[in-house]
């Protein structure tokens, strides 16, 4: 398969199915200079061949939902998404069964669908498709947990008017590498709702993208992520708007704590010329809980239309607000339980977004534990 | 009974000395106001009593009951039975009100209140200085006006029921209505007769609902003279241009 360039963004240039299109990165090219490549396994050069125990995918459907697992030729693989760089292209060149999930038209599930990925050691690659037809209503959960180097893609296919609501959570190991690629295709008036977590893992990159195929499109895209000592934890999203009155918002929080513990946030949002009154905000914020922690956070934003409705984007990483902690304190409350409130706050507002209730509670607990931790 | 004794304070912020010597005793059951003109480091005296880490202490002693407060964490003060409300309460994003107060009543108490009587308490407080109800479940401070975070730390004065409060510009924005629900609230907590008030302002006005017993005159990073409550008169009618001159 041939390389095609998309002609207008700087960034995001190429896509293909095919490893080879790509050169081997180096680490001095922008979408590479932030990750550690000695930590990626050989998922990048094409050293990591499939071995041990693999990723095992299991499944808990809604009764209105099938699930099936197909082989590489099936006819639904790849039509929303073409790999964006090296290593989703290895994923996508590699993995030998894809997990399909569709919603049928106008179907309602009636509880999630959770698609649990548990790495038992050694190397996998993955690819998963997520397609609600035309006014069916979902919601999936991602639960990736276990140890691997594990790279995949996932397509999630929206049809038109329809629901999908995803929560992804990286919940690995400690010596755990993912690395991924999640890309959502909006029909015309198709809601998305993402919500990523990640906590685990040696080093996690995971770029969610969104695209629309007809005006009326919404996206909400929330991330958390809490970075320990030596982890790291990268996230690098990319809306493209290329039709009109479709709508965006990203929110992405993290926090790091630890030596080492280094976090990056990517934020692009392109508007391009035909996609008038196109209405987008990003935002990034990190909090800084020790020395030695180190956030990247680079959003970009380009419009190339004069009509938006709105377009924005914010980033900030800090530290606690000495402020914060005063005040608290100054009510008797002392030093750690301000700094746990604080916190807390911090990523409160985020967790309340997550659609499926223990999944907020097992976050929230997790989040808890770091900060106990 | 409880004793506020401030004994020949000093305190620099940046290496630059702000308060050059203050010598105050504030008994249980007196409400002193100190008063001054911008700048002359009243709210500096209030900071630096509570601990905030801006404010460096050169020299000098607070004692609470014989209890060094200087020696204390900000928190640690705090439970000892200090209060200090303050004149720009921060907004803490995602830390409800009912959540705050709940910590911060547990921490002082030493205990968790009951959650029916902190409920029934907590209402009762709210009623009182008329603070919507819904407000419990807000962010701390988080798009409050003024005087609503004013009221709020009216609020948390009489649940936490300190031993010693000082009320830093507490009047500051606030209308006249705000005005006399905030000095009702400040005269209910002292109507036991068992706590102290230590009122920094900078106009008069609040003195007419909340009547101190003693006024001091703040000027260059000290007082400068004292009085009962006529000095307030006299401030009211001449102004501090007689001290600001004085100390430049």
């Amino acid at each position: 398969m041939g390389l095609e360039t998309k002609p207008l963004s700087t960034l995001h240039e190429k896509a293909s199915y095919d490893p080879a299109d790509f050169d081997v990165p180096n680490g001095r090219e922008e979408e590479w200079r932030f990750t550690p490549l000695s930590r990626l396994k050989g998922l990048h050069d094409g050293a990591a061949v499939v071995s041990g125990g693999g990723v095992a995918v299991s499944v808990e459907a809604a009764p209105e939902v099938t699930v099936e697992t197909v082989g590489r030729d099936d006819q639904r693989i790849g039509k929303a998404y073409v790999p964006a760089d090296r290593i989703s292209a290895q994923a996508y060149a590699a993995f030998e069964k894809a997990t399909v999930v569709t919603v049928p038209r106008e179907a309602v599930a009636s509880a999630p669908t959770v698609l649990t990925f548990a790495g038992g050691g050694g190397v996998a690659y993955g690819h998963t498709v997520v397609k609600l037809e035309a006014m069916a209503e979902a919601v999936v959960v991602l639960d990736h947990r276990g140890s691997a180097v594990y790279a995949d893609n996932v397509e999630f296919v929206v049809g038109d008017g329809a629901t999908l609501k995803v929560v992804s959570l990286q919940d690995w190991a400690d010596d755990a590498v993912h690395v991924s690629h999640h890309h959502a295709q909006l029909g015309k008036d198709a809601t998305f709702r993402s919500f990523v977590v990640t906590l685990g893992g040696d080093l996690v990159r995971l770029s969610p993208s969104v695209s629309y195929t007809a005006p009326g499109g919404d996206a909400d895209l929330t991330g958390l992520y809490f970075v320990d000592a030596g982890q790291h934890l990268e996230h690098r999203l990319l809306v493209d708007h290329s039709q009109p009155n479709c709508r965006s918002n990203v929110v992405y929080k993290g926090a790091l704590q630890g030596e080492g513990a280094h976090a990056v946030w990517i934020g692009d949002v392109i508007i391009r010329v035909e996609a008038e009154g196109t209405d987008t905000y990003e935002l990034n914020r990190n909090l800084l809980l020790t020395d030695g922690a180190r956030a990247d956070s680079v959003p970009n934003l380009e419009i190339l239309t004069g009509e938006v409705a709105g377009a924005g984007h914010a980033s900030a990483s800090g530290r606690l607000d000495d402020e914060h902690i005063f005040y608290l304190q100054a009510r008797g409350i002392p030093f750690e339980e301000a700094r746990r409130l604080v916190i807390r706050g911090f990523f409160g507002q985020l967790i309340e977004k997550i659609e499926v209730e223990e999944l907020r509670e097992r976050v929230m607990a997790k989040v808890e534990a770091e900060l106990a931790g | 009974m409880s004793t506020l004794e401030i004994r020949d304070l000093q305190v620099a912020v940046e290496d630059k000395e702000i308060l050059r010597g203050v010598n105050l005793t504030v008994r249980a059951g007196e409400t002193h106001a100190i008063m001054g003109p911008n700048g002359s480091g009243k709210s500096t005296l209030a900071y630096a009593i509570a601990g905030h880490p801006k404010y460096t202490i050169t020299g000098g002693q607070v004692l609470l009951d014989g209890v060094d407060l200087l020696e204390l964490g900000v928190d640690e003060r705090a439970r000892a039975g200090l209060f200090l409300a303050m004149q720009y309460p921060v907004e803490v994003p995602g830390v409800s009100v009912s959540n705050f107060l709940r910590s911060a009543v547990t921490a002082v108490r030493g205990e968790a209140p009951k959650l029916r009587e902190f409920a029934k308490d907590l209402k009762a407080g709210m009623d009182a200085l008329s603070i919507d109800p819904a407000f419990a479940q807000r962010n701390l401070n988080e798009g409050f006006s003024g005087g609503e975070k004013k009221r709020h730390e009216i609020l948390q004065l009489e649940l936490l029921k300190p031993k010693i409060a000082v009320l830093d510009e507490t009047d500051s924005g606030l209308d006249v209505d705000a005005l006399r629900v905030v000095s009702e609230g400040i005269n209910r907590f002292r109507a036991t007769g068992e706590t102290g008030v230590l009122l920094i302002t900078h106009y008069t006005r609040i003195l007419r609902y909340v009547k101190p017993d003693f006024v001091h005159v703040f000027a260059g990073g000290r007082i400068v003279e004292e009085g009962g409550p006529e000095l307030a008169d006299k401030l009211e009618a001449e102004g501090y241009e007689a001290y600001t001159k004085a100390s430049a």
